[in-house]
């Protein structure tokens, strides 16, 4: 069983392969080469779906991506499910599955319906009218209701299982869309050598050639043309073409980006490949074949199933043989009806009459219909038309100077209609290319260019096949010409096809009819109709983008493709005003909808963002380490023991380090080599430190400014010779100190004689804390001598550990005595290993960044970014003494000379001790005066500052904290209050530094 | 070869797919050298590779390469070498004569990508044009591949090096691994 | 996205690039010559023309080099490309 509205042969399905599929529960049968909407108007079936708003039943209106109806659901599994697709675009496969939407319980018969009884009370703006008030209702209500009622389709809950790819590609000339005029500016540039990419959103290439059964191309059927040229296209070299790929969105510079579905239409795909690609298209030039869509007539009850776009019905008859029904009436104004009406006379179908809107028709459409034996009635109209689930009538009516007559019922379960052809756009308007209206057409064109792109055959109202094709030569020429390629030989085409003139209609047909009764919908998505869109005009809406947003004509899926120029007519016979003065809605990418899969394309999981960890990561991972994210790295948190918690894990890790030796992996943080001989005076130059008099072999803490005076980034630096500076920066800040000094060393002193390298990555570095470190290190230098003597506090020596080159700095972090041993990153983990070794007999401890904030807040060592927010001072931190006070200039000196940035009441650093040792405080928690205060406070309580760190600290064995509070230096010894929901807490400010503070342990 | 666990896992776990063969290459001195004019031409006769004056283009002599990454900017590489006594014989050339020279042979990993969609699998994550007319052989440049900077190296129609950062080249491996898999 | 003319590497996508603000703007030999609203000036105004503006990009992902570009703010489109230190071009139809 294939269908009883098939024909017996014709189109291009393959009749040997039938394929079964089911909808809404029912088995149908179909055949390769159908679309679902092909393959159910083969099975009789016109009901595909519910409408937005008033769910009315709705049936396939065209044949295209246009489709505003028959949006479905196809379901491969409970993971891959799809709402919103158009069954027009949906490729048949063997077992495919779909669901109509914005049903319930079925699509015969559904609930919501009762919206289109009392629709007289739902007119444009309801939602913005009526559901306001009471204040709360609409989210605790209103807006659950309407979702639930209106949704359009439902959305998988479970991952993607599918990949997706993206692609960059380059090509001299790209041809969007591949009917007459795409297919002939492709063979005109590929021609000329030009690297050409042809795509096309259907499954096959064609566009309306696929329909065309009668027309010759050079003495060929139109279809023997467009396999010739298909092939030759594909054997040239420098082509490639693309089906199932639509050109989506337009961006600058040429860039186009595609979405190619690889395996929608496949039963059973290879897992290995995408589903969908997308493509970012750079081409030099762009040649837009996007076609024309043929424009629905508005008239009442123009939405019934059964009611669809002539050439559509043409299309579903000799492309994919398909009888679209038995009885039509064809309602036209233009000549596309005509040969829609003879097509299926021919095919079979029997067509009762031609309602032409026009007085007269030129050329010999009439006759050529009355040859067939059709009645055809000029300045017609359709009034209205009977049906439930299908049509099965319409009322004619003569146009007699404007009025219209007494209605006669013609029965039929087909009404076609056209009303015109509006050009496709809509990528030459993403372009940012000027549209202008063409009064004679009724329709906008392309006008001037902003891209180097240029629009071929129907697009540009080009229309005639012979026009068409020509056109599409010439522009494809003219697009490889100026991509930098010769000409292509002059190629003349004799086509012999029909003439379908180039008259039209927008806005809405006259009824006659009582306006309360009557629906005639402009865009079938979003459920408006042409009473709504006169209503906004009588409210006041002059803008057609008010107008839009008020009524949601254009404004669903389909963009309005159907809607946007009958909207417009509409609102201009209204006001009484031409359709330019309205002014026309932008169209906006997607071109139709578009997976989301497509814009992640890898990026999920492992590979959303790189995973950067360090030459020690895989050694701490098999210890159990638990990591934290530091901008792209994974660094060791905790080195948790059986049955500890994080609590417990630090504060073991600290007692460590303060008691013995802790190791911990530093390697995260950035390294710039500066070298050169202008080193120095680039480094006074960048840093508030002052660095000509640093010795070679010395260490020196460095703080860097923006040019606003505010504490940028933090580190150490190490002189290694009067020429060469090993520096260091934060973790997260090494790119964005980096970038900062090429800044000024390229552009405002390019004179300095000196170079930037980074070496984040060069060096593993391994940081060895804690009173006992020398004693450990000691044994496993080669060639130095870590002796007080020899090796002070701040110093860096060059040398060889366990045979391995390697920078020892001896600085400290933490308060202890401690050394940093920077080997060559391929060595870290053996280094690591040879020290982890060295170190047992003293029970070193491996420790991890917690320790590490711990361990220095204790020593009231600030976090660039935890202590500053990017409005700090060095002052602001206590690092004033950090300032060469004697530097004529460096980034951020000027700014710092400012009244405002050396105020008393500027907040500074300064400890915490909660009166209570046991509470830890809340990091950003505020801090007030008051004592007491409640949260919420019933009165405003001025905000003196925010706490920045605050730990348990087992060396204290009791909570300690950092703050920035204004004035605070001043407040040293009083108390303040941080008020919590739990009650306010009791605090007093202390000397940031809780441990050591004469820093006596670092030569111990 | 690497001390990265996770990246020698990766490339030990790589599937053999003609197409697009991936493989890392071994270790190799890499000197980074900056110099004004002066400093070019001792530079490259001390490294026995004339440093290449034209943008994006690498010199090579036997084994040993110098890549142009910016107007002062080379990367030399030496496969299999040691880099201090290259690193000596530079700077004996260039002594006086202002430049910076530094040993980054630890900073990043060889990547091989090499088969007839090579390029294909590059262009998922690289922006550029890699036509051989507009990225030829001899053809050198940092670049992106997703979300990492790589330097981008063409040697054949079918064959790339890839020198990447070596925290970012698991991330790299496993890019490009799973841009080739639709030719497993 | 934009294509951008490097002038070392030539025309390559955006994304290899980093915006570095106008151009032209040259920091203040003497700093702490300038009252508090010369300094202001120098940070923070500037002139945000509609129309061609010169300012600063960095071939971040390839040569590393600052340079400059004459860009039209309401075109989006690059006039000119220049390298670092070389005078703005004189292009006729200048906005300032
Ligand atoms: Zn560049």
């Amino acid at each position: 069983m294939t269908g009883s509205f098939r024909t017996a042969s014709g189109g291009r399905i393959d009749r040997a392969k039938p394929l079964a599929f089911r909808f809404d529960g029912t088995t149908y049968y179909g055949f390769q080469g159908d679309t679902l909407a092909s393959a159910l108007i083969a099975n009789g079936v016109h009901l595909m779906g519910r409408s937005f708003k008033y769910h009315r039943p709705r049936g396939v209106v065209s044949a295209g991506s246009d489709e505003p109806n028959a949006l479905v659901d196809v379901r491969r599994d409970d993971a891959r499910t799809t709402p919103n697709l158009r069954a027009t675009q949906v490729e048949l496969y063997e077992g495919l599955v779909a669901t109509s939407q914005n049903r319930w319980p079925s699509l015969a018969f559904d609930a919501g319906a009762m919206n289109d009884l009392f629709s007289p009370f739902l007119p444009a703006g309801f939602y913005y009218k009526t559901f306001m008030w009471p204040a709360g209702a609409w989210k605790r209500f209103y807006e659950p209701k309407i979702r639930a009622m209106a949704g359009l389709g439902v959305a998988p809950t479970l991952p993607d299982p599918d990949r997706y790819t993206q692609h960059y590609a380059h090509c001299d000339v790209l041809v969007i869309g591949a009917g007459p005029a795409g297919i002939a500016a492709a063979l005109a540039a590929s021609a000329t050598g030009a690297r050409v990419m042809l795509v096309d959103e259907q499954a096959e290439f064609g566009g309306s050639l696929l329909a065309e059964t009668a027309a010759t191309l050079d003495g060929k059927p139109a279809q023997q043309w467009l396999a010739d040229g298909l092939e030759t296209l594909a054997a040239s070299g420098n082509v490639t073409l693309r089906t199932r790929t639509t050109a989506f969105g337009y961006f600058p510079h040429n860039m186009i980006a595609l979405a190619e579905r690889v395996t929608e239409h496949l039963a059973s795909p290879n897992p290995n490949l995408p589903r969908e690609r997308l493509w970012q298209v750079r081409a030099t030039e762009v040649v837009i074949a996007a076609g024309a869509l043929e424009r629905p007539l508005v008239f009442p009850e123009n939405d019934r199933p059964g009611v669809m776009l002539a050439d559509a019905g043409r299309t579903y008859l000799t492309r994919y043989g398909a009888k679209p029904g038995t009885r039509a009436t064809v309602f036209t104004a233009c000549d596309s009806g005509y040969r829609a009406a003879l097509e299926l006379a021919a095919g079979g179908v029997e067509v009762a009459a031609i309602a032409d809107l026009r007085p007269q028709v030129h050329g010999d459409w009439a006759a050529k219909a009355l040859d067939a034996g059709i009645d055809v009635r000029p300045s017609t109209v359709v009034t209205g038309t009977l049906g439930r689930r299908r049509v099965s009538g319409a009322h004619l009516a003569k146009l007699k100077a404007g009025a219209v007559g007494p209605a006669e019922t013609v029965a039929c379960d087909l009404v076609l209609m056209s009303g015109g052809f509006t050009p496709s756009v809509h990528m030459f308007s993403q372009s940012r290319g000027k549209l202008v209206y063409d009064p004679a057409l009724q329709v906008y064109l392309p006008g001037t260019s902003v891209e180097r792109e240029r629009s071929a055959g129907a697009c540009r109202g080009v229309y005639g096949l012979k026009a068409v094709i020509e056109d599409g030569y010439a522009r494809g020429e003219g697009a490889a010409k100026d991509a930098g390629f010769g000409t292509s030989s002059p190629r003349a085409f004799a086509v012999e096809a029909a003439e379908l003139g180039t008259d039209g209609f927008i806005g809405a047909v006259p009824h006659g009819r009582n306006p309360a009764f009557a629906k005639a919908f402009v865009d079938w998505q979003n459920d408006v109709t042409s009473k709504d869109i006169a209503l906004a005009t009588r409210e006041g809406f002059r803008s057609i983008e008010h107008v839009k947003r008020y009524t949601t004509t254009g404004m669903a899926t389909d963009q309005g493709k159907s809607s946007n120029m009958n909207a417009l007519g509409i609102v201009s016979e209204q006001l009484g005003v031409g359709v330019p003065q309205i002014g026309l809605t932008t169209f906006r990418p997607p071109f139709t909808p578009t997976t989301f899969g497509i814009f992640a394309g890898a990026a999920r999981g492992d590979l959303f963002d790189p995973i950067r960890t360090t030459p020690i990561h895989d050694w701490a991972a098999e210890r159990g380490a638990a990591f934290e994210d530091v901008s792209l790295w994974k660094r060791a948190h905790y080195f948790p023991k059986t049955g500890e918690d994080m609590h417990a894990a630090v504060a073991r890790e600290c007692k460590a380090v303060r008691s013995s030796a802790g190791i911990f992996d530093a390697s995260t943080l950035g390294k710039i080599e500066i070298v050169g001989p202008d080193a120095a005076e680039f480094m006074n130059r960048m840093y508030t430190n002052a660095w000509t008099k640093l010795e070679p072999g010395r260490l020196r803490y460095g703080v860097m400014l923006r040019e606003d005076g505010f504490v940028m980034d933090d580190g150490v630096v190490g002189r290694l010779s009067h020429d060469r500076f090993h520096v260091t920066t934060t973790t997260g800040g090494a790119p964005r100190v980096l970038a900062h000094m090429e800044d000024y060393l390229q552009t405002e002193w390019p004179d300095l004689d000196v170079w930037l390298t980074s070496t984040t990555e060069q060096w593993a570095v391994i940081a060895v804390q804690g009173p006992k470190s020398r004693e450990i290190l000691q044994p496993l230098m080669d060639d130095i001598d870590l002796s007080r003597a020899a090796f002070p506090h701040m110093s860096v020596r060059e040398g060889h550990v366990c045979g391995v080159p390697t920078r020892v700095f001896s600085v400290s972090f933490t308060g202890e005595l401690g050394f940093e041993v920077n080997v060559p990153a391929e060595h870290g983990r053996a280094i690591w290993e040879a020290i982890f070794k060295a170190g047992a007999p003293y029970g070193i401890t491996p420790y991890g960044t917690e320790t590490m904030h711990v361990l220095r807040a204790e020593k009231g060592y600030i976090i660039v970014g935890q202590e500053t927010d990017g409005t700090a001072v060095p002052d602001d931190v206590n690092l004033g003494w950090a300032v060469g006070k004697a530097k004529r200039d460096f980034v951020g000196k000027r700014s710092l000379e400012r009244a405002a940035m050396s105020a008393p009441d500027r907040k500074q650093l300064v400890g915490l001790l909660t009166t209570d040792p046991k509470i830890v405080l809340e990091e950003g928690a505020q801090i007030v005066a008051e004592p007491g205060v409640k949260v919420p406070s019933p009165h405003p309580v001025p905000m003196l500052g925010f706490v920045t760190s605050s730990y348990a600290s087992a060396t204290l064995e009791r909570s300690i904290a950092l703050a920035m509070i204004k004035g605070g230096r001043a407040r040293i010894g009083t108390k303040l209050h941080v008020p919590m929901p739990g009650g306010s807490i009791e605090v007093t400010v202390v000397e940031p530094s809780f441990y050591d503070p004469k820093g006596e342990r670092f030569d111990a | 070869m690497p001390d990265n666990a996770a990246l020698q896992r990766l490339s030990e776990g790589l599937r053999p797919i003609e197409a697009v063969r991936l493989s890392l290459l071994g270790p190799a001195a890499r000197l980074a050298f900056r110099s004004r004019e002066a400093g070019i031409g001792p530079a490259g006769e001390a490294f026995g590779v004339a440093l290449p004056r034209e943008a994006n283009r690498f010199g090579q002599s036997g084994s040993r390469f110098a890549f142009w990454l910016g107007p002062d900017e080379w990367l030399l590489l030496a496969p299999g070498e040691d880099a201090a006594p290259l690193a000596a014989a530079i700077e004996a050339a260039t002594l006086g004569v202002p430049h910076a020279l530094v040993d980054v042979s630890s900073r990043s990993v060889g990547i091989e990508i090499a088969g007839r969609e090579a390029a294909f699998a590059l262009n998922q994550g690289c922006p550029l044009d890699l036509s051989l007319a507009a990225f030829p052989i001899g053809m050198c440049t940092r670049t992106l591949l997703g979300k990492a900077e790589i330097v981008l190296v063409r040697l054949g129609p079918e064959l790339f090096h890839l020198d990447v950062w070596r925290s970012f080249a698991p991330y790299v491996i496993g890019y490009l691994d799973e841009a080739r898999r639709e030719f497993a | 996205m934009l294509i951008i003319n490097c002038p070392w590497c030539g025309a390559r996508p955006e994304i290899e690039f980093r915006y570095g603000g106008e151009a032209h703007i040259a920091r203040p030999a003497d700093p702490s010559a300038l009252s508090d609203q010369e300094w202001a000036d120098f940070l923070y105004n500037r002139t945000n023309p509609k129309g061609r503006h010169a300012e600063r990009w960095r071939h971040i992902h390839g040569c590393g080099r600052y340079f400059n570009a004459v860009r039209d703010t309401v075109s989006d489109f690059f006039v000119a490309t220049y390298k670092a230190g070389e005078p703005r071009p004189d292009i006729a139809g200048e906005t300032k």
